[in-house]
């Protein structure tokens, strides 16, 4: 399912390389254009070249006109940040630009900040720190804000062993989804015998609603590089690569012009920064299966095979791409890596709770006001995100639901807002932290749908290798429609439960053993919705048409 | 070679380092049921049905492809294995159509006789009744996939034993299918070497030569394998 070009890669963005406008002499103002894929598509580009335009019509020779990723707050798109006074523009159309000229005409550094919206005061951003400032087409502009000085410094003051060490202290754990400790893992690899060692940087990104990798791709893929580069040089590797879904055309370009640049800049390439340590990075693109994201299949695919998942162990730490330890990360996990380099894993480790420490990335989804992209420390309330951060639930109507994790995580019923987001947390109330995605749910939300949906996902997601989630997955869909559609028996749940709990066990990867979660988790704190579906035949929500009854299939034999 | 020691439903063995616990359990008399592994050909841990219970790991593990550890405790039966790998035969039945009175490996099918051991007498999941192709544009051979369990052994002794690497799988989840040479028909296969291979080791009526009638599929010994046994045969 990889390979360079053209399979399943969908029509990309319009995309022209927008000029950035920059004045000759010092800048007194800098508008900064979101220009990451969300902010694109509602008309980013037009708002670029205007702003050029506008600003030389007025003859404003002191401001400049960049682009750069994102900028958080999504959903009102298109975005422009005046840098020096921090005023966000939102829903700038780029038929009339007036407000944001009239800004730029006057802004300065002297003239204050602006009041910080609740959205952004509230986050604390390490990965994120360079999103919506630095222009992602530019290695100067990562460089200038303070870009590869955690490789250089370790290439000249630190060994490989002193490495590991920081990112161990700083008790990282995978941002992929399982949250396994990355000092942890990187040390398998060390340990692990073998000629060749490789690192992956896991960009596949499958759960739906989830667009937390893609953001730091296209806005700040430097700093992806380095935190892989920082990785290799820990474990020994000389090979890196980025799997990355086709569906991201604006991160893959990016990506790309960021491995040149870094190579012209011998940030990547041979005996970086004079030292003996050579690294280079290369891209494969993957078909858009969400199987994919899984460690083993993504290898496998990296591999030339078939994208589907080979039993563990072995880890890939200890034998992954083509039988060499290899470290895979999440793509938040390693952009969290040269921050730590450059201020010390205590630092890191200061942030956060006990054991989940620093920051996570959230894709905030859903029935919430603000929805885009945020970064709060481990240990952060839910309602703190919801209501501090998401300005709360659309039209103030009560919140029923957080959704979680994607297809394996669950949801959490209002009376969890107050529960801290940790990873044992999350799993303790029968979800996951997962990747990242975070889905407000209101309450004309029927919880059995939502159960419904994330089955079907599993189901068109399967591989096919192993019979426990190819047919539970298949016929637990079945049974999910039949309580949805109310022609379900109560024995129709006690299925569903029993084929969850038998995927969960016998499934060979995580998408099996987690496909049944958000049913348990629904189960957990909804089995009324769910009974009413059955025994009343009624949808409390009113989602679900409710139609015909029907028996329960027939019992056959051989 | 290192040896570890461990135990197997209480009893202390003795296997080499590499080995797994279906070989050691084999070796000890101890009997777990399989369908997609075949001696001589790499293991895929993809049907399930070998799992067993390893103290300390949070659910159960392939047997076939599990290598054995030091100290491991194994259990190979309980009441919960039995129940899920009960399901897991039941989940097969009802996956496609497997219609034993009129099918020519009735009587010597290995899902068949897993039904019979693990006492799947009735399905309590819906039958699925897919409708699916059946390709007989082989001269010698034909393939019926509503008979197929896609344990990709097929797949494995074409590639690793034949060479020729003629049969992969194709689509993915539920539509997953076994194919010649990226969708040809069979007959029309430009590497297909007809050796045969695939139709020996395909554990149902799947695969079956032309011109048997019901239960006459008898499979004949299988010389080509046993020379690839143990620790030359990898993992996939
Ligand atoms: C079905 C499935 C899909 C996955 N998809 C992703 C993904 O899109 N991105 C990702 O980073 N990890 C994904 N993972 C987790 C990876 O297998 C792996 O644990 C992760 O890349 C390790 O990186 P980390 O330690 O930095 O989290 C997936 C796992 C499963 C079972
Ligand atoms: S759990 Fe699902 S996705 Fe994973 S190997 Fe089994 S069939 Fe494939
Ligand atoms: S025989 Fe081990 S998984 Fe199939």
């Amino acid at each position: 399912m990889a390979g360079e070009g053209r399979r399943g890669a969908p029509a990309a963005e319009p995309r022209r390389r927008l000029k950035n406008l920059v004045p000759p002499g010092p800048v007194r103002a800098t508008a900064a254009v979101c220009e990451a894929a969300s902010c694109l598509s509602a008309g980013a580009g037009e708002v670029h070249a205007g702003l050029v335009d506008g600003v030389g019509v007025r003859g404003l020779t002191d401001v400049a006109v960049k682009r750069v990723g994102c900028l958080g707050l999504c959903a009102a798109g298109p975005l422009v940040a005046v840098l020096e006074t921090d005023r966000l523009h939102r829903g700038v159309s780029g038929a009339d630009l007036t407000a944001v000229l009239d800004d730029l005409a006057t802004a300065d550094a002297a003239s204050g900040m602006a009041e910080p919206d609740p959205f952004f005061a509230r986050q604390v951003r390490i990965v994120t720190e360079n999103l919506g400032r630095i222009d992602p087409e530019s290695i100067d502009d990562y460089v200038a804000a303070g870009g590869y000085t955690a490789l250089e410094r370790a290439l000249t003051e630190l060994d490989p062993a002193a490495v590991l060490a920081e990112v161990t202290a700083s008790g990282l754990r995978g941002r992929g989804g399982a949250g396994y400790p990355t000092g942890l893992k990187w040390r398998t690899a060390v340990k692990a015998a073998g000629a060749d060692r490789y690192v992956i940087c896991n960009a596949d990104e499958g759960d739906p609603g989830a667009f937390m990798d893609r953001s730091v791709l296209e806005s700040d893929p430097h700093r992806v590089l380095e935190g892989m580069a920082l990785a290799a040089y820990a474990v020994g590797a000389r090979k890196g690569y980025v799997y990355c879904r086709a569906e991201y055309p604006l991160a893959l370009s990016r990506l790309r012009t960021a491995i040149r640049q870094a190579q012209r800049a011998g940030w990547l390439g041979e005996d970086i920064a004079e030292s003996r340590f050579s690294f280079t990075v290369e891209v494969r693109v993957g078909a858009g299966a969400f199987v994919c994201g899984e460690e083993t299949a993504l290898i496998a695919s990296i591999e030339g095979g078939r994208g589907t998942p080979k039993p563990r162990p072995p880890y890939p730490g200890m034998s992954g791409l083509r039988g060499a330890p290899t470290v895979i990360n999440n793509v938040e996990t390693l952009a969290a890596v040269p921050a730590i380099i450059r201020n010390g894993g205590a630092w890191y480790a200061s942030t956060g709770t006990a054991t989940s420490k620093g920051t996570k990335v959230f894709a905030l989804a859903g029935r919430v006001r603000n929805t885009g992209l945020i970064e709060v420390p481990m240990g952060t309330t839910l309602r703190e995100i919801v209501y501090g951060i998401g300005g709360g639930v659309v039209d103030d109507r009560p919140l029923k639901a957080v959704q979680t994790g994607g297809p394996s995580g669950g949801c959490l019923p209002a009376s969890h807002l107050d529960m801290p987001v940790d990873y044992e947390s999350l799993v303790e109330a029968g979800s996951i932290m997962g990747s990242g995605g975070l889905i407000v749910l209101d309450d004309r939300a029927c919880m059995v749908d939502v159960a419904r949906f994330y089955m079907e996902f599993c189901r068109e997601e399967s591989c096919g290798k192993c019979i426990p989630c190819r047919v539970g997955t298949t016929q637990a869909s079945t049974l999910l429609t039949a309580i949805t559609s109310g022609s379900a028996t109560p024995r129709h749940l006690a299925d569903l439960e029993r084929l969850g709990e038998m995927m969960g066990a016998m499934s060979l990867c995580g998408l099996g053993q987690t496909a049944p979660n958000p049913v348990f988790s629904t189960l957990r704190y909804f089995r009324d919705e769910y009974r009413a579906h059955i025994e009343d035949r009624t949808c409390p929500a009113g989602v679900c048409a409710m139609a015909g009854t029907s028996s329960h299939p027939a019992v056959a034999g051989p | 070679m290192s040896v570890h020691t461990f135990t197997l439903d209480g009893q202390p063995v003795a296997g080499a380092a590499g080995e797994t616990i279906l070989e050691v359990a084999t070796e000890q008399g101890v009997s777990i049921p399989t369908l997609c592994h075949l001696d001589g050909l790499s293991s895929v841990g993809a049907c399930r049905l070998c799992v067993v219970e390893v103290a300390g790991r949070p659910r159960p593990q392939p047997a076939c492809i599990t290598p054995v550890e030091e100290g491991m405790e194994v259990v190979t039966r309980s009441e919960e294995l039995d129940e899920w790998r009960a399901t897991v035969v039941e989940m097969l039945f009802v996956e496609r159509n497997h219609i034993c009175s009129i099918c020519v490996a009735n009587g010597d099918c290995e899902l068949q006789d897993l039904a019979v051991d693990l006492g799947v007498d009735h399905f309590e999941l819906p039958a699925m009744s897919p409708r699916l192709e059946i390709d007989s544009s082989h001269r010698l051979f034909a393939i019926d996939h509503n008979r197929c369990v896609l344990c990709t052994r097929c797949v494995r002794v074409c590639d690793e034993i034949e060479g020729a690497h003629t049969w992969d799988v194709m689509g993915r989840g539920i539509d997953a299918r076994v194919v010649s040479d990226l969708g040809t028909p069979w007959g029309a296969s430009p590497t297909c070497t007809s050796c045969g291979k695939c139709v020996q080791v395909c554990p149902t009526g799947a695969l079956f030569e032309k011109g048997r009638a019901v239960g006459e599929g008898a499979k004949e010994r299988r010389p080509f394998l046993p020379y690839l046994r143990r620790h030359g045969a990898g993992t996939r």
